[in-house]
Parts: structure tokens; C-alpha cells; sequence
């Protein structure tokens, strides 16, 4: 098997499950209940915040557990927009965003919640001359993602954070679901900014949103305080220590990892690029853990299935996504609607091998040409 | 390039008659904050020497800053004492240091404990200060306000190679002055007053009186958490846990509600005045602040020391709430104290605690109840934790 879909999910490490079932054993107690095994669960969820806001150079207090990026991502949307409506009621997003931003702001509008997206430049970046035309008196809320989930497109989110400190009354919110892990984050500018366990070899059902102090938000979840007042619920303490655990994993050797995962990258891309009916999608302001290409003629959907066949495992847009007919991110960045019809992803881990690489491409190879009677040649 | 880390002392230099208890106390405090770490210590009467692994360098220096007794550290280049390898040590530190694309300025400082040497310090500033100037063009000297101060000490054996000073905390090594009691609450005031009696040199053993169930489990963690904070820089301490339920109790039965709380602190004061005579402490200290509440009035104050002649020190006495508690966040205490959980000072408030009390008043209420007995019954069954400094990896296996 060759999996090249880390982007969707990446697989459990194991020292990350060790500590999970470690902590659902030992230590029981409900974190709320005043009683001694319920302070030891709490202390235990308490330094599990702590890692987690050490890691990424926050307060522990910033740390708010949720299920996953999507609810964290609800919350920091939704939860800004009902405590600052009376500020006003207008958001800046673009359409590079997971559907867990892009949905939540389409309902919004159903509430009277005026919502714009920001031109993308033909590199793939946010214009930011946009931004600041676009923003006005009754913005309250910016969202863009740090890492583009189907393209890879890395924002400049720390520049975009300087601009929008001149507008104290705006509400600056990152996802950083694909960038945590993969590359450095710098939250000195941000105000919210939600991220997941599951892609960075943790467990799935859990996330969080780093939510800065100076921000409130009104939960989606209501029921008193537990681990945070702004989500309640009985705390998971054993998926939030498996969530610590893996951060600390991830961010071990990140620059290593990198260089890997780069090296790989341009290897399928030197190969792809000798391949006339193949677009490569990802530009030189992407990640290098996401490469989108779109093949010209075949369906994305049928390059899938054949490449399962053989046991590889890629995408077509994204797990999430559901726009039917094509990929929006694709088709912001290439402004291409064949491009954005036809895309496929792949995306690699530090796990990744050469010699995947080299079986993905002699595999690939093979069924284009398979394949390649369906352009009618 | 070998390099040492340097320590001056701090204030003990002045007090002849001590120096070699508090030199030696000193270096035992140092050698116990850094058990875990790979290094040698000597020591001579002026300065402290510490060899170490140079990738434990930065957590070693944050360690040695929550050292008391030190006046300045510094990391030093050593090497021989002569005039040319002197002056190689000088070009690889500022080589190593200074980014030497950028216009600067420097003066050099010789002290030349090894009167041997064949030149004296006047001299070796002209000759080392000419050699910087023949080799690094962009140097040039200031006398009045360099940039970068180059101390070159001449010693017998070895000389050292320095720039840049850390201050360190000052104050007295723990443990030079002797023992005493802490009253440690959940509150801001007392961790300070107790870090301020660590920094005189006093070895503290902390107390803390509970009311369980009237307080929490939790308000005990946090007066743990707060001691494992005063262990940063008081070395291993004792935390003695009073159950004061069924005293407090009795009070809050007999007492007129007004008078409760000073009579509280007049038990609290002849509990601590047997504990230090058992846990053989000299003094009391605790976090009292003039006018802070009606039980630290003057007038409070001494109807409520008329139980003990045991010496009572208040280190924050004179000190304003806001200096409290620039003292509390420096030395990590103010987010551990202001979470919300009570402790006995705070159950059992009345409405209006009397800030004038009479101390015959006092003494009558007291009478009426057999307090005596309690107060044997609290000693006969204290709890004793030891605290050390915080460890951070305590959930190694998990996290």
C-alpha cells in the first residue's frame, strides 16, 4: 500500500495511542468532579493545555479543546459573530477555505451576516491590497487559512496580522489544520487559529481552538465551565494528553521532516512536469506536503479508483469538500475551470519513502496510459 | 575554547566573619539546583567556577538566576595567563560574539588578582585594548560608554576572557540565617513575604491551615503549587498541613461574629508559636500588610501577636498591594493565587470583622471555650509533604 492522502488523515503513532489508552485506564475521574480522582484528571488535562500552549508559545488559558478543526472553526466564526454583532456584521474570508469556514459563513448569511472574499492573486496569495479596500468600519471578523487544504497554498498569515493590528475592532481568525506540524507557526498575530489532531498523527475526535485573551467568544456548546468556559462538556482527557503528546511529536525535527518531504515533492513534480498533459497546480508558494495536478481528459475521479486498484491512496479535492463539479481552491489559484474540474491531490508525510515515490510514479504512469483512449486518441 | 560559568557573590562579601559558612553554604545550594546537570563546581574565596555541557548551557544560567547569595554570573573563556593567549581568547570571544560587520565601540577592564604578571592592569588594557584595535577595524574605543565591555581577569593559574554580566537575585544563600515558619495561604501576600525571607537567607518550613470540608482539595493543590513555586528558589521545604476544622469550628460556635476572625489569628499565632518550637524554627514569618483587612489594623495586630513572644516577621508589611504583586508575578506566584478557591481565612467571614478589637474582650471570649485541647488534638495529627522545586516532566509517560 502507498498512501499519499496525509492531507485528508494521516495514520495514528503509535506512541500517541500509548498514551491515550494509558490515560483512559488510569486515570477515570470526571475533570470536573471535586473529589481526588477528579482533581487528577483535571491536573493531567491542565498540563496537557500547558504543552500544548508551550508548543505553540501561547497561555495555557488559550487553549480550548473541541472535537476537530471543523467545530474549532465554528467556534471561532460563529462564537466571534454572536459576541461582537453589535460591532457590526460584515466578514472577510476568501474561497480558499475548508468547508467548515466557507459553510459556516453561507449560513451566517441566512442571519443577515454580510460576507465578501478577497481576491487571490495569480500566486496563489491573498491580495492584500484587497484586503485593505475591502475592509470597512463594520468588519468584525477576517478568516483565511494559514495552509490551503487542496492547493497547498501557504499565506503570509503573520504580514496579513500586522495590517489588520491597525483595526483593533477586527477579529483575526487562522486555520491552521494543514499547517501545524509541516512548517513553523508564529502566532504573535492572530487571534484565533484552530487546528486538528488527527493530521498530525494524532487521534481523530479531537482539536483545539487557541483563543487569545484579549478575545471572547460565545460558546456553541453551553453547559458551564469544564475545561474551558467557552465549550462545555465532560473533557476527554485521555484525546486531550494524546493531542499533547502528538503535537510535542510533530514539532520534533520539523525542519528534518521538511527537507524530506521537499526533496520527494520535487521529485514527482521533475517527473510530472516531462508529462504534456499534466498540469501541476501547486505553485512555488505551496507546501511542499501538497501537490495538486490536473490531467488533462481524464476524470479525477477515475484516476482515483484506477490508483486504488494498485493500492495507492490519493484525492480528488478534498475529503470535506463538496462542491460537486469542481474545485473551488483549484480554480482560484489557476483560474482555470478545466484545471479545477480535473485536480487531484497528493499529498506526502516525513513517511513517505523514495521507494513509494518511484512505485507511485511507475504506477501513474501506467494508468494514464491506460486510460488515455478516453480523450478519443 | 573552554568556557566556565563565573559567579560573584553577592552581599555576604561584606560580612567577614561568615564568609566561609555562607561561600560553602552557597555552593551546596548551587550544587543541589543543578544535581541533574553534568558539571564541576570550585570555588575560592572571590569567585565560584562552574564547568558544564555546553548544550545544558541556557537551562544552567536560568538556574543560577534563582540562586540567592549570587551578585552576578557570567560565562568566561578561560585560558592561560600569558599575554598571548590572552590575546587569542580575545579574538575568538569577540569573533564568537560580537557581529563584527557592524560599527562598534569597546573598553577593556584587566583586574590582575596574580601580581606576577609581567605588566599591571593599566598596562594590559593598552596592550590588549591595541591588540582589538590592530584586529577588528570596526572596534573603537569608548572609556565613557562602550558597547561592549571586555573584562580580562589575570589569575595564577588561569585567566578569563568575559563581555557581558547576568545580575544575579543577591540576597543571602539560603540557609545562611537559619530557619523559619511560613503562614502560607492561597493568597498573593504570603508566597512573596516567604520569597523575601528566602532572599534574607532564611530556610523556610511552610504551614497551612485547612479546613476541610468548609475548604477544597483544590485549595490545597494550589497552596502546593505555590510552595513547589517558593522551592524555585528555597530549596527542599517542609509543608506542614493544620487541620484547623474543628478549632474554626468551635469559634465560629462561640464566638461573637464580629470578634471570630481575630480570635482565629490569635489561634493561628498559638499554633505557629508551638510549631516552631517542635519543627525548630527561630521566627514566624508571614504575608500581614498594614491596613490590607480589619485583621491587620495596628490595633489587630497587637491584641492578635499578644499570644506569642515568638518573633514575627512580615516582609510585606510596608509594602503596597500593587508591589506585592509586581513581586508575585515576577516570581510566578500571581497566576497560581488569584484562582478562586477558598481557604480558611476566608470561611466563616463575618459581615463587619471588628478593626479596633479589645484585648480583654478577647481574652473573655476565649474562656469560654476549651481551645487548649483542640490545639493538642491539631498538633497530634499534622500532615507533613515534602515539596521540591516543580518538576516538569511529571507526566513523562503521558505527555
Amino acid at each position: 500500500m502507498v498512501y499519499l492522502d496525509y492531507s485528508a488523515t494521516t495514520p495514528v503513532n503509535l506512541e500517541v495511542l500509548k498514551s491515550f489508552n494509558k490515560v483512559v485506564t488510569t486515570y477515570p475521574g470526571n475533570a470536573n468532579s471535586l473529589h481526588e480522582l477528579g482533581r487528577k484528571s483535571f491536573d493531567l488535562m491542565e498540563a496537557s493545555s500547558l504543552q500544548i500552549a508551550n508548543l505553540l508559545n501561547v497561555k495555557k488559558e488559550e487553549v480550548i479543546f473541541t472535537s476537530g478543526a471543523s467545530e474549532a472553526n465554528n467556534l471561532a466564526i460563529i462564537g466571534t459573530i454572536l459576541k461582537y454583532k453589535n460591532r457590526g456584521k460584515h466578514i472577510l474570508t476568501t474561497k480558499l477555505e475548508h468547508s467548515s469556514v466557507l459553510e459556516t459563513v453561507e449560513y451566517l448569511k441566512e442571519f443577515g451576516i454580510e460576507v465578501e472574499y478577497l481576491n487571490i492573486l495569480e500566486n496563489g496569495l491573498v491580495d492584500l491590497d484587497d484586503l485593505k479596500r475591502k475592509i470597512k468600519k463594520t468588519t468584525i471578523l477576517v478568516s483565511i487559512s494559514h495552509v490551503n487544504s487542496e492547493v497547498g497554498t501557504l499565506q503570509d498569515v503573520n504580514k496579513i496580522g500586522e495590517i489588520l493590528k491597525n483595526y483593533p475592532t477586527i477579529i483575526f481568525h487562522v486555520d491552521g489544520t494543514q499547517a501545524v506540524g509541516k512548517i513553523k507557526v508564529n502566532l504573535e498575530n492572530i487571534d484565533l487559529y484552530s487546528l486538528s489532531a488527527h493530521k498530525i498523527y494524532g487521534l481523530k475526535g479531537v482539536g483545539c481552538l487557541i483563543k487569545k485573551k484579549h478575545i471572547e467568544l460565545t460558546p456553541l456548546i453551553h453547559g458551564g465551565k469544564s475545561q474551558s468556559l467557552y465549550r462545555s462538556g465532560t473533557p476527554c482527557v485521555a484525546l486531550y494528553a494524546s493531542f499533547a503528546k502528538a503535537l510535542k511529536l510533530a514539532l520534533n525535527d520539523l525542519e528534518e521532516k521538511y527537507q524530506h518531504v521537499l526533496k520527494l515533492n520535487e521529485r514527482i513534480k521533475k517527473e510530472l512536469e516531462t508529462m504534456k498533459n499534466i498540469h501541476i497546480n501547486s505553485n512555488l508558494n505551496c507546501i511542499p506536503h501538497i501537490l495538486n495536478i490536473s490531467i488533462d481528459g481524464i476524470k479525477p475521479e477515475t484516476m482515483l479508483r484506477a490508483m486504488s486498484e494498485s493500492e495507492i491512496y490519493i484525492s480528488t479535492k478534498t475529503a470535506c469538500s463538496n462542491s460537486k463539479d469542481f474545485s473551488l481552491s483549484v480554480y482560484e489559484v489557476t483560474k482555470n475551470l478545466e484545471y479545477a474540474k480535473s485536480s487531484l491531490r497528493i499529498s506526502l508525510s516525513y513517511l513517505t519513502t523514495d521507494e513509494e515515490i518511484t512505485y507511485f510514479l511507475k504506477v501513474f504512469k501506467e494508468k494514464i496510459k491506460e486510460l488515455s483512449f478516453l480523450k478519443g486518441e | 575554547m573552554d568556557r566556565v560559568i563565573l559567579i560573584k557573590y553577592g552581599e555576604l562579601t561584606t560580612k567577614k566573619g561568615n564568609r566561609k559558612l555562607f561561600i560553602k553554604t552557597l555552593y551546596f545550594n548551587i550544587l543541589k539546583k543543578l544535581k541533574d546537570f553534568d558539571v564541576n563546581i570550585f570555588k575560592d574565596m572571590s569567585r565560584m567556577y562552574i564547568e558544564f555541557n555546553s548544550e545544558d548551557l541556557d537551562i544552567i544560567l536560568k538556574k543560577i538566576g534563582e540562586i540567592f547569595g549570587i551578585h552576578s554570573f557570567l560565562i568566561a573563556y578561560k585560558t592561560n595567563s600569558d599575554i598571548s593567549s590572552i590575546k587569542n581568547t580575545i579574538k575568538e570571544v569577540l569573533s564568537s560574539n560580537i557581529d563584527l560587520e557592524d560599527l562598534s565601540t569597546f573598553k577593556v577592564e584587566t583586574k590582575r588578582s596574580d601580581k606576577n604578571f609581567p605588566i599591571d592592569s593599566l598596562k594590559c588594557n593598552h596592550v590588549f585594548g591595541g591588540y582589538i584595535l590592530e584586529n577588528f577595524p570596526n572596534l573603537k574605543v569608548d572609556v565613557h560608554k562602550p558597547k561592549n565591555l571586555i573584562h580580562i581577569e589575570i589569575r595564577k593559574d588561569y585567566s578569563y576572557v568575559y563581555l557581558n554580566e547576568y545580575k544575579g537575585l543577591g540576597g543571602y544563600p539560603v540557609g545562611t540565617l537559619g530557619k523559619g515558619m511560613l503562614m502560607l495561604s492561597g493568597g498573593i501576600d504570603s508566597p512573596v513575604a516567604g520569597y523575601l525571607a528566602i532572599k534574607r537567607g532564611i530556610k523556610l518550613d511552610l504551614v497551612y491551615f485547612e479546613a476541610i470540608p468548609h475548604t477544597s482539595l483544590e485549595a490545597r493543590e494550589k497552596v502546593i503549587r505555590l510552595a513547589k513555586k517558593l522551592a524555585i528558589y528555597g530549596g527542599k521545604m517542609r509543608l506542614i498541613i493544620v487541620p484547623f476544622t474543628k478549632l474554626q469550628e468551635a469559634i465560629y460556635k462561640n464566638v461573637d461574629g464580629n470578634y471570630s476572625i481575630t480570635i482565629m489569628r490569635r489561634m493561628m499565632y498559638r499554633i505557629m508559636e508551638k510549631l516552631t518550637l517542635r519543627f525548630k524554627s527561630l521566627v514566624i514569618v508571614n504575608g500581614e500588610s498594614i491596613g490590607q483587612v480589619a485583621s491587620q489594623t495596628l490595633t489587630s495586630m497587637r491584641v492578635i501577636n499578644n499570644v506569642t513572644n515568638m518573633p514575627i516577621i512580615r516582609p510585606v508589611a510596608c509594602f503596597d498591594k500593587l508591589e506585592i504583586i509586581d513581586i508575585s508575578k515576577k516570581i510566578g506566584t500571581y497566576d497560581i493565587s488569584i484562582l478562586p478557591y477558598e481557604d480558611c481565612c476566608t470561611v466563616f467571614v463575618p459581615r463587619h470583622p471588628i478593626i479596633n478589637p479589645n484585648l480583654k474582650h478577647c481574652e473573655e471570649l476565649e474562656s469560654k471555650f476549651a481551645y487548649e485541647n483542640l490545639i493538642e488534638e491539631i498538633l497530634a495529627n499534622l500532615k507533613v509533604i515534602t515539596i521540591n522545586e516543580e518538576v516538569e516532566n511529571k507526566y513523562e509517560d503521558i505527555l
